[in-house]
């Protein structure tokens, strides 16, 4: 059922029997047995339960306070457990989960217009383009019920109809209304709900909040996570802190590409140290390029700006007709326009899934037809919404996003169209779990975008607040206290030489960094990498493009060890330090993405290999040789990773070619 | 265009500051600021001096992460605007002059390095009653709970609040009054808000006011920065469901500290401030002691240097 490759190396079945038998507890998937609809209850109804007068003395480390983070750390507080939570930030309201514009998928079928948990769950796995996990994505729909219930009891604002009741609307690649939001700052409301539960766990004791520390190591002691490594951002202190179990909610990689949608400091540094330690890496190759951001302006642009797809809702999608359109956009008459989602994708038009609406933007452009300064965007225009619907209306329903715009841009786009183009948003890929959402070290579970579940090979818009929340409020406080409860955990604390390993690796690590006195700021190195990405491991990847990438990533990263510049010290707060750590860690991952996505020659999702395309050029899925987990293993470095896979079946939905005309 | 910056530097909380000029060319109008000060940093950089460090992350105007004064305004001057929203754009008249860059002052913000302050204040302001209990779990269907339209938009309006501390940089008295206000009419103007609307408030007042921020004298300057728009008139709602509580309270009197406090000691805590009595369970409601000034003083901190002339 395993299969290993050294990536280069031609993919092929392993029946060897002593092979399967010394690897098969690394990847075994725990999916519970049973009809689909019954699997998370029997799994439920299996798990053993930690009495709740010994609860206070089990110690858990979660780190990130996100939506998974928090809403983890607050619910396992409630439980009784003592939770320690660490945020980089100065205060957990600041993860990057506030910036979710859109809103949050629910099956609850409140529009009575035909939605049902097993649409949820269709829609998923179809928009996943079937490259994830059955299992998982049923019970996300089945718990997406209970979030909503969750958030409007804490006071989560959500948009309301006159009679009180909550309002929805239809989100980004499906038919039915089932997108619960909050002007557009859903994202931000839902957030602020997971804080101020985790802020009352806090005044109640349960939960210590470690604020401005961020993780650098993950501990591990007799084959389990028994703790993390963290630098105060403030001091630079080194601190080792134990625990029984470690739960990463750390968000996404995106920032691999230097500009992208995430905030400046979004890293990939705890997942990418766990995986060092052993946890293996699922579909890094897996990267999702939102549709609608605002086009780059300048060489010194710091990050893209996202903006939110309910825009496409009533927005039209157009280019002009001719290469090299000179005109200004209310200038070309509409004969004369491209409305090229609408012609090419007559059911589904300007509401296809990001990864088909993107692709087509990067062809409409590569073909000459892009506007703006650097011919790099697609007009987004609200000409027919405003006639249809009135000013007052779409003002009211997208003023804010207006406003962004015009402040970035110094545009009205009441009157003149907006200008699109897809930047790098959200990362499906992520450490490899089980349905209990651990990884492959015992004793870290990893929760949010920092996993690799549920989205597969593309996330639905509305999907990702739906599972860091999922994660952290319904599945992460059943699982963990069950591996609790069934495992003999040995009294642990920071005095263990394996701590004492991991610091000293720390400190040297920071020590080297810091001593590096080249010529380059970590800025300089992190924009080159970036650029390679984009190019070649971006929204179209080619066999030439990522060997070219595979060659220039480690010279890259010799530069940045050789050549980086730090001033400061390490014993005080250092932001280039800070931001040199995390690079280290994106040079290495970058790698890892690029062999990823070489050894996947089909295409899927948000992954397009040129190689693999149907004569309309949509992107062809090879089923019989890639319906599989890719997991990587580590093998140190300088070493080819291990390929791992996981065997992806479809019993519920079945395979088909995604169609959205 | 080209800019003088003149920018607060200060290595840590215990360290002297002071103003450094720094001279930045060819700034072009689409740069936002902060990407203005990314390129100063990365001249900083190669020139082997320590780049200027400032709180930022989203640079989308969410995350609440960023902010600092620029010629004495909190965010910068442009309404409804965080600092890294604010584009080069807006200063095209100011070119070839100076701008001075300095961090928050406020007692209760205490500086950690050159424009980065220390905000936990408003996380323990939440942790005294920003929140509804509601255990994961324990919900009723979405559905069953209606909340008037009106009630949802109002409890949004101050939801909307990113917790940046703007308002307590520009407040004369540093009052964390319209942060404060926003977290109770967000959650006070809810149905589900209600069965802990008293308790709420009284301990979120009482946090602030141990904090060391001063209280509100209707100066106005917080809602003219706020960069969401949170309008005064929540002040007037905490006042008035201050007051309601109290009216409530049957019990034992409400002990406010007040930040009476000149000039500034550096380690006067809650055992040096006077204390205010409110509300007794024979006198139930003081309207005079609560809409009155006489929480308003202190909270201001200088940190012994001279105000930059903007």
């Amino acid at each position: 059922m395993l299969e290993a490759n050294t990536p280069s190396a031609e993919i092929e079945r392993q029946s060897d029997k002593d092979f399967e038998a010394k690897e098969s507890t690394v990847l075994e998937a725990r999916i519970p047995s049973g009809p689909i609809e019954q699997q998370w209850d029997k799994c439920r109804f299996e798990m053993k339960l930690v009495n709740p007068a010994n609860r206070r003395k089990h110690s858990i480390i979660v780190v990130g306070a996100g939506l998974a983070g928090a809403a983890a750390a607050a619910t396992l507080g409630q439980q009784g457990y003592h939770v320690h939570c660490f945020s980089y930030h100065d205060t957990p309201r600041r993860a990057h989960s506030i910036a979710a514009q859109g809103g949050i998928n629910a099956a609850k079928n409140y529009r009575n217009d035909g939605d049902s948990i097993f649409r949820l769950f269709k829609d998923t796995v179809k928009g996943g383009d079937y490259r994830a996990r059955e299992a998982n994505v049923y019970r996300l729909a089945q718990i997406s019920l209970n979030i909503i219930d969750q958030c409007v009891a804490q006071g989560v604002p959500f948009a309301r109809e006159y009679g009180g009741l909550l309002d929805n609307r239809s989100f980004g690649g499906v038919q039915v209304s089932r997108t619960f939001y909050a002007r557009g700052q859903t994202g931000q409301q839902l957030l602020l709900g997971a804080y101020q539960a985790l802020e009352e766990q806090v005044a109640a004791g349960t939960v210590t909040m470690h604020i401005r520390s961020e993780l650098l190591d993950i501990v591990i002691v007799n084959g389990r996570a028994r703790g993390i490594v963290t630098r105060d951002l403030v001091t630079g202190d080194i601190q080792c802190h134990a625990a029984d179990v470690v739960v990463l909610a750390t968000g996404g990689y995106s920032n691999v590409f230097y500009l992208s949608t995430n905030a400046k400091a979004s890293n990939c540094t705890a997942i990418w140290r766990a995986h060092r330690r052993g946890a293996l890496f699922g579909n890094p190759c897996f990267t999702q390029i939102h549709p609608t951001c605002i086009p780059l302006s300048s060489e010194h642009q710091s990050k893209l700006t996202l903006m939110s797809e309910s825009l496409r809702n009533d927005g039209r999608v157009w280019v002009p007709k001719k290469k090299g359109e000179t005109r200004a956009p209310n200038d070309i008459p509409e004969n004369e326009r491209d409305y090229y989602l609408e012609n090419r994708y007559p059911s589904f038009g300007n509401l296809v899934p990001r990864d088909v609406a993107s692709r087509n933007a990067k062809e409409v452009c590569d073909e000459g037809r892009g506007v703006g300064p650097h011919g790099q965007g697609v007009y987004l225009d609200f000409a027919d919404a405003i006639h249809r619907l009135g000013l007052e209306t779409v003002r009211e329903k997208y003023g804010n996003l207006f406003e962004i715009y015009q402040r970035i841009t110094d545009e009205d786009a009441y009157t003149v169209p907006m200008r699109i183009y897809p930047a790098p948003h959200y990362t499906m890929g992520g450490l490899w779990v089980d349905y209990h959402l651990m990884s492959t070290i015992p004793g870290l579970f990893v929760g949010g975008e920092a996993n690799f579940s549920d989205h597969g090979a593309n996330r639905l818009g509305a999907s990702a607040l739906m599972q860091g929340l999922a994660d952290g409020y319904f599945v992460l406080p059943y699982t963990v206290p069950d591996y609790i409860a069934s495992t003999k955990l040995d009294p642990v604390d920071v005095s263990h030489p394996e701590f004492t390993s991991a610091e000293a690796e720390v400190k040297d690590r920071i020590k080297k960094l810091v001593g590096i006195n080249g010529k380059r700021s970590p800025d300089s190195i992190h924009k080159e990498l970036g650029r390679i990405m984009w190019d070649d491991c971006g929204m179209a990847r080619s066999d030439a493009g990522l060997k070219k990438a595979l060659a220039r990533t480690p010279e890259l990263r010799d530069e940045f060890w050789h050549n980086l510049r730090i001033v400061g010290g390490d014993d005080e707060l250092n932001q280039a330090l800070e931001k040199a750590n995390r690079i280290s860690d994106f040079l290495e991952l970058a790698e890892l993405m690029c062999l990823d996505a070489l050894d996947r020659t089909e295409s899927c999702g948000g992954h397009f290999r040129v190689e693999s395309q149907t004569a309309e050029g949509e992107a062809k899925r090879d089923d019989a040789n890639f319906s599989y987990t890719a997991a990587w293993e580590w093998k140190g470095p300088g070493q080819a990773p291990a390929l791992h896979k996981e065997p992806l079946t479809f019993k519920y939905i079945p395979l088909s070619q995604r169609s959205y005309k | 265009m080209n800019f003088t910056l003149r920018i607060w530097r200060q290595q840590s909380a215990n360290a002297s500051g002071k103003f450094v000029n720094y001279q930045i060319k060819d700034v072009t109008p689409e740069m936002s600021f902060l990407e203005m000060l990314d390129a100063l940093n990365e001249d900083l950089i190669n020139r082997g001096e320590p780049p200027v460090a400032f709180e930022h992350d989203c640079r989308e105007g969410i995350c609440g992460s960023c902010g600092f004064l620029i010629n004495g305004v909190a965010h910068g001057g442009q309404r409804g605007t965080t600092v890294c929203q604010l584009s080069m754009r807006f200063f095209k008249d100011k070119d070839g002059e100076a701008l001075t860059l300095e961090p928050w002052r406020a007692r209760a913000f205490p500086i950690v390095r050159d424009l980065i302050v220390n905000r936990s204040a408003f996380d323990r302001i939440i942790q005294a009653g920003g929140f509804i209990s509601a255990p994961t779990g324990s919900a009723p269907d979405a559905n069953a709970i209606l909340v008037p339209k009106e009630a949802a938009d109002t409890g949004f309006d101050a939801a909307a609040c990113i917790g940046c501390g703007a308002c307590v940089a520009a407040c004369p008295n540093a009052a964390a009054m319209l942060f404060t206000s926003a977290k109770i009419t967000h959650l006070n103007s809810l149905p589900q808000g209600q069965p802990q609307r008293d308790e709420r408030t009284l301990s979120m007042v009482v946090a602030m006011a141990n904090e060391g921020f001063g209280s509100c004298t209707n100066h106005g300057e917080c809602e003219a920065v706020c960069p969401k728009g949170i309008p005064l008139e929540f002040i007037g709602k905490m006042n008035r469901d201050l007051i309601r509580a109290l009216w409530h309270r049957h019990r034992e009197p409400l002990v406010i500290p007040s930040v009476v406090q000149e000039p500034f000691h550096e380690h006067a805590g809650p055992d040096a401030e006077e204390s205010l009595t409110l509300g007794t369970s024979d006198k139930r409601s003081d309207e005079s002691h609560v809409n009155g000034n006489a929480l308003a003083k202190g909270g201001r901190k200088e940190n012994g240097i001279d105000h930059p002339q903007p």
